[in-house]
């Protein structure tokens, strides 16, 4: 008996017309009875890179990323660590990955946590400390930085790397600081989506969790981290 | 310009006072109009029922139709919806019955046939309707784009604007323009109750606005419109039923020769201006 | 082809070409039928005066986020015939993109397991959960599950409850339909018939632990169903999803959501299983640049979906080890047979065609029988199944073909005109009946409503094609004009046009056609010059 994986191709096959590689159903567009043209390569005649300037570009990010009620700040390096102090202030415990204070971050003069209440009980994970789903249940936050953020849509991409993270550490903990350097800010998708390895974990986080299932109106604060915080770090 | 008239099954049959002001209206600018004879229909009622095989001949027919009639330079047709039939479906009728002959001859007739807005503005440029054909019409109306029009012909706001220039006339915006009033053709039959559900919301938008009269483009949609107007009993604010008006009726009136007395009432047959 | 009513037979034309599905490529299974023909259902639904207030509110409001974020974007055409373009690809490239897809998954550490159909489906996802999920102290399984339209169609929570299996939705509006003992009515908001306060009032009576105060505030209502779902999300160790798209040359996949909840599904359980339909592959990494962008304005009017996740196979130390995808046919190789109906399969679940649709707006979505309501099912339900067999045969006709759908579809399926060709599937069908039936059957659908239909369709035609024979029927028209006379509009007409005078007049009828005053004043022989005045005088009345 064929296997379902060789019946579904030769259901497949059968449905293009397939004869020795040939399709000989290239489908009929409905509206015209005519052939498709299944040899036609994909117009991308799209917008695959930006019109504004790099301030405005700054500028739109931060427009979006208030409109889906997420906090913006801006720092200079050397503000770093205290913008995050203040922004983690009054939490119990905070997780953060090993690669934070690497990357471009590195030109930071201090590590990025260098200011925090000495109070806090600070995870910087690596393969050994990594913590239980229990325990990060248990973090009041985390802070991350990311890989690259899209001005158009006030999105901000997480890739797993070093400086970002396994996914579970930016979600379950209520309280997500997120760092944003300078230069990973483009303006559009096409343009942010370039930089990225999606064989990578990749997360795109637009603003913190929210719903639009009760009657379309959007209602933030759901699984996900109920406060985003996002730092936009000038000159790196 | 010597120009056919597609004036289509519906109108032929039975607003066949709107073919004759679209012949007007032509006629005013100084155009000669012809009818070619053995026309019938654009084969829409049957392409939407899917009885194709059906359609075919009546396709085959109506590119004969116009071929047959000799030296004209451009058709017309008082319909949005059976304009866009000529170029979207018949074409696609021939080639399933393997006639691609039929198929390019009926998109040749396709792209020289428009509706009446499309002509009068892209053809034959009329931008001001009181100066250039005298359209007097000085009654509260408002105004359905009809969807085949808007989404098939993409006639943006030609209609509106030509009814906007019309001396006179008190255009009034209709709230949900863009919604479909559940014609439908035999969707109308089969699905009467989602239908029926569709045309009372449209109804009471055009209420709404306080006109007593709906324009539009298509003879189809406004006997649906005008039908359920009529069996509502909808009154405008000045006290009249409230029913429907063909836009080549509109723009056929003159001071000389107007529709309506000023500051009368229409009488309406099933809801729409005869 | 048969005579009807004496009128000549339109028979002896040319063969009319149809979809030619080969018989050996079987129809769906599972929840992709209509329960009842769409007329009968929809008309009980329109009586329903708060879940018309509930749809009215609701796609009113997405309607207009659609339209603002849309308009934002100077390039949409272009992405939406992109989009276009990369699916027509994908469906003539079907095979060889699996087989690549299928490869990349496997070499990146995952399962990749095929299904013929939603019974095969259903069987691999319980024997996963089976080898994976712990029995607990209440003698069941558990597993958490992401809001997944493929699971939806092939019924999964239904087959594995009486298989010793609690399937737990975790989307807030999935949640709202199986805690409420209800059908999802909508693909992307299937809680959009319920508004506030009877989610207020479900939760109240559904969740275990919920504070008695509950308000229908909609920011407490989320924290309810956070509160309710934590520990779930915290402790099960299976999870099961859809996915928006699998990425062919990489074996990536990905899920776009709003709440966290398909992160958490996708991140903390140690298993995951992906029920995937097999069209929904793209070429490669880029092509995503313009779904990215075309999805989430469609669906649910946002600039960007608050979280999109990509995963491909197993990363060592970040999120399930153990990761399976379930390649899904159940019907698609059915569609895709389906020259003209082809395009269907572009569809990539982003509801913005039903939430235009001014049919689905009134009727809601259970009407439509299937998991996909509104104008995308009603073509591709048919087109999973086959109109033949009755089912799903009155779909295709439940559509005032306004084209709103099309517009507003953002990889531009021709939904007007894959519905007309289904109508023609359906009347071809039942005219192979018609001519194999007895003459007592053939009576009994004549006498029907969509006998008489066809009838006169039949005689149509056959006057249709030549306008000299309208012009002999047309004599019938001074007689006729007799109808209505007085009131000058008719109110009742009998048989298959009673359906048009339940709620409309029809207009009473002209004197003359106006074939018949060209006739008489501008025919063949004129009698001199153009008689205007007479042609005044017949537009009165």
């Amino acid at each position: 008996m064929a296997s379902a994986r060789e019946e579904i191709m030769g259901r497949l096959h059968e449905a293009l017309g397939r004869e020795d590689g040939v399709t000989t159903r290239p489908g009929i567009v409905p509206g015209t009875g005519r052939p498709v043209d299944i040899a036609a390569p994909v117009p991308r005649d799209y917008r695959r890179t930006g019109a504004l300037d790099h301030e405005s570009v700054i500028a739109q990010l931060v427009d979006r990323l208030v409109d889906y009620r997420a906090n913006v700040v801006e720092a200079q390096p050397a503000e770093v660590p205290g913008v995050v102090a203040e922004k983690l202030a009054g939490a119990a415990s905070v997780v953060a990955p090993l690669g934070l204070d690497g990357g471009v971050l590195s030109a930071l003069d201090e590590p990025v946590l260098s200011a925090l209440d000495p109070a806090v009980h600070i995870t910087v994970e690596d393969e050994t400390t990594a913590l239980t789903v229990d325990e990060l249940d248990r973090t009041s936050a985390v802070i991350t930085s990311s890989r690259v953020s899209c001005a158009q849509t006030g999105t901000i991409f997480l890739d797993g790397a070093d400086d970002c993270g396994r996914r579970a550490i930016s979600l379950v903990p209520d309280h997500h600081v997120c760092l944003v350097p300078e230069s990973s800010i483009v303006e559009i998708v096409p343009e942010a989506w370039a930089r990225i390895d999606p064989t990578r974990t990749v997360t795109m986080i637009s603003g913190p969790s929210a719903t639009s299932d009760i009657e379309l109106e959007r209602v933030e604060g759901v699984h996900g981290p109920r406060t985003l915080d996002v730092v936009i770090v000038r000159g790196v | 310009m010597r120009i056919a008239l597609f004036a289509t099954c519906i109108v032929d049959a039975m607003y066949p006072e709107v073919a004759r002001d679209t012949v007007t209206i032509l006629e005013r600018l100084g155009h000669e109009v012809v009818f070619p004879e053995r026309q019938a229909c654009c084969g829409q009622m049957h392409i939407n029922s899917g009885d194709f095989a059906g359609a075919h001949p009546v396709v085959a027919g109506h590119v004969r139709a116009f071929e047959e009639e000799p030296g004209w330079d451009v058709a017309v047709a008082p319909s949005g919806s059976c304009v866009a039939s000529l170029g979207h479906q018949q074409p696609m009728i021939a080639r399933r019955a393997g006639d691609e002959d039929l198929a390019a001859r009926a998109e040749d007739l396709a792209s020289r046939t428009y509706e009446l807005a499309q002509l009068l503005t892209d053809v034959l440029g009329v931008t001001d309707a009181a100066a250039q054909l005298g359209s007097y019409f000085p009654h509260p109306v408002t105004y359905h784009p009809s969807c085949h029009g808007m989404r098939l012909l993409n006639l943006g706001d030609r209609q509106r604007e030509l009814l906007s220039t019309v001396e006179g006339i008190d255009l009034r915006e209709l709230p949900q323009a863009d919604q479909c009033c559940g014609f439908g053709g035999t969707f109308s039959m089969k699905n009467r109750q989602v239908s029926s559900a569709m045309l009372e919301d449209k109804a009471a938008n055009i209420v709404s606005t306080g006109a007593s009269l709906c324009a539009g483009g298509d003879a189809s949609c406004l006997m649906h419109i005008g039908g359920g107007l009529s069996r509502s009993g909808a009154v405008s604010p000045r006290g009249g039923a409230v029913g429907t008006v063909h836009l080549a009726r509109v723009l056929a009136s003159t001071r000389e020769k107007p529709l309506l007395p000023p500051r009368s009432e229409p009488i309406l047959s099933g809801g729409s201006l005869r | 082809m048969t005579t009807f009513l004496g009128m000549p037979a339109v028979g002896g034309g040319p063969a009319i070409r149809h979809a030619r599905v080969p018989g050996s490529i079987p129809g769906a299974l599972g929840n992709v039928f209509e329960s009842e023909h769409f007329p009968d259902y929809a008309e009980r639904e329109l009586g329903n005066a708060q879940l018309r207030r509930n749809l009215g509110h609701a796609t009113s409001t997405i309607r207009a986020k659609r339209a603002n974020v849309v308009a934002e974007l100077p390039d949409w055409e272009e992405l939406r015939s992109a989009g276009a373009a990369i699916k027509q690809t994908v469906m003539a490239n079907l095979p060889e993109l699996l087989e690549q897809f299928a490869e990349a998954f496997e070499a990146a550490g995952g399962h990749v397991h095929w299904a013929r159909d939603a019974d095969e489906a259903n069987r691999i996802v319980e024997e996963l959960i089976e080898a994976h999920a712990p029995v607990l102290d209440t003698g069941r399984r558990e597993v958490v599950k992401i809001k997944s339209m493929a699971t939806q169609e092939i019924g999964l929570n239904e087959y594995l409850e009486p298989r010793g299996i609690d399937a737990f939705e975790t989307d807030l509006a999935e949640l709202i339909v199986q805690l409420g003992d209800d059908k999802p009515s909508h693909i992307l908001v299937p809680a959009i018939h319920k508004n506030r306060t009877e989610i207020r009032d479900i939760f109240l009576e559904q969740m275990p632990d919920v504070d008695p105060g509950l308000t229908d505030d909609p920011p407490k209502l989320a924290e309810a169903a956070r509160r309710h779902l934590r520990n779930k999300f915290l402790t099960t160790k299976v999870a099961v999803s859809g996915a928006n798209f699998g990425i062919a040359s990489t074996g990536t996949l990905g899920v776009v959501e709003s709440e966290g909840n398909g992160r958490m599904c996708l991140t903390l359980p140690e298993t995951l299983i992906t029920v995937m339909g097999i069209e929904k592959l793209l070429p490669a990494p880029e092509d995503l640049e313009v779904f990215l962008q075309l999805l989430p304005r469609s669906s649910t009017g946002e600039r960007m979906n608050p979280y999109t996740s990509f995963w491909t196979g197993v990363t060592p130390g970040d999120g399930p080890q153990n990761v399976h995808v379930v390649l899904l046919d159940n019907g698609r190789s059915r569609a895709l047979a389906d020259e003209y109906g082809r395009s269907a399969l572009h569809c990539i679940r982003c509801s913005a065609c039903m939430n235009v649709c001014p049919v689905y707006e009134r009727t809601g979505g259970h009407a439509y029988g299937s998991t996909y309501p509104g104008p995308i099912g009603a073509i591709l339900s048919p087109l999973l199944t086959g109109v033949e067999a009755e089912e799903n045969d009155s779909l295709p006709y439940a559509s005032s073909l306004c084209g709103a759908c099309y517009s507003a579809c953002p990889v531009k399926i021709d939904i007007p005109s894959i519905l007309v060709h289904l109508r023609g599937e359906d009347h071809l069908a039942k005219e192979e009946a018609a001519a194999e039936a007895g003459p007592a059957q053939r009576v009994r659908r004549l006498a029907s409503a969509e006998g008489q239909l066809d009838a006169g369709l039949k005689a149509a035609s056959w006057a249709m094609a030549d306008g000299r024979r309208i012009a002999l029927a047309e004599r019938a028209l001074p007689l006729a004009s007799l109808l209505g006379a007085r009131s000058g509009r008719i109110r009742r007409m009998p048989g298959v046009v009673g359906a048009w005078t339940s709620s409309r007049d029809v207009p009473r009828l002209p004197a003359q056609s106006f074939r018949t005053w060209w006739g008489k004043n501008r025919g063949a022989a004129p009698s001199s010059g153009h008689d205007r005045s007479a042609a005044a005088k017949e537009g009165d009345r």
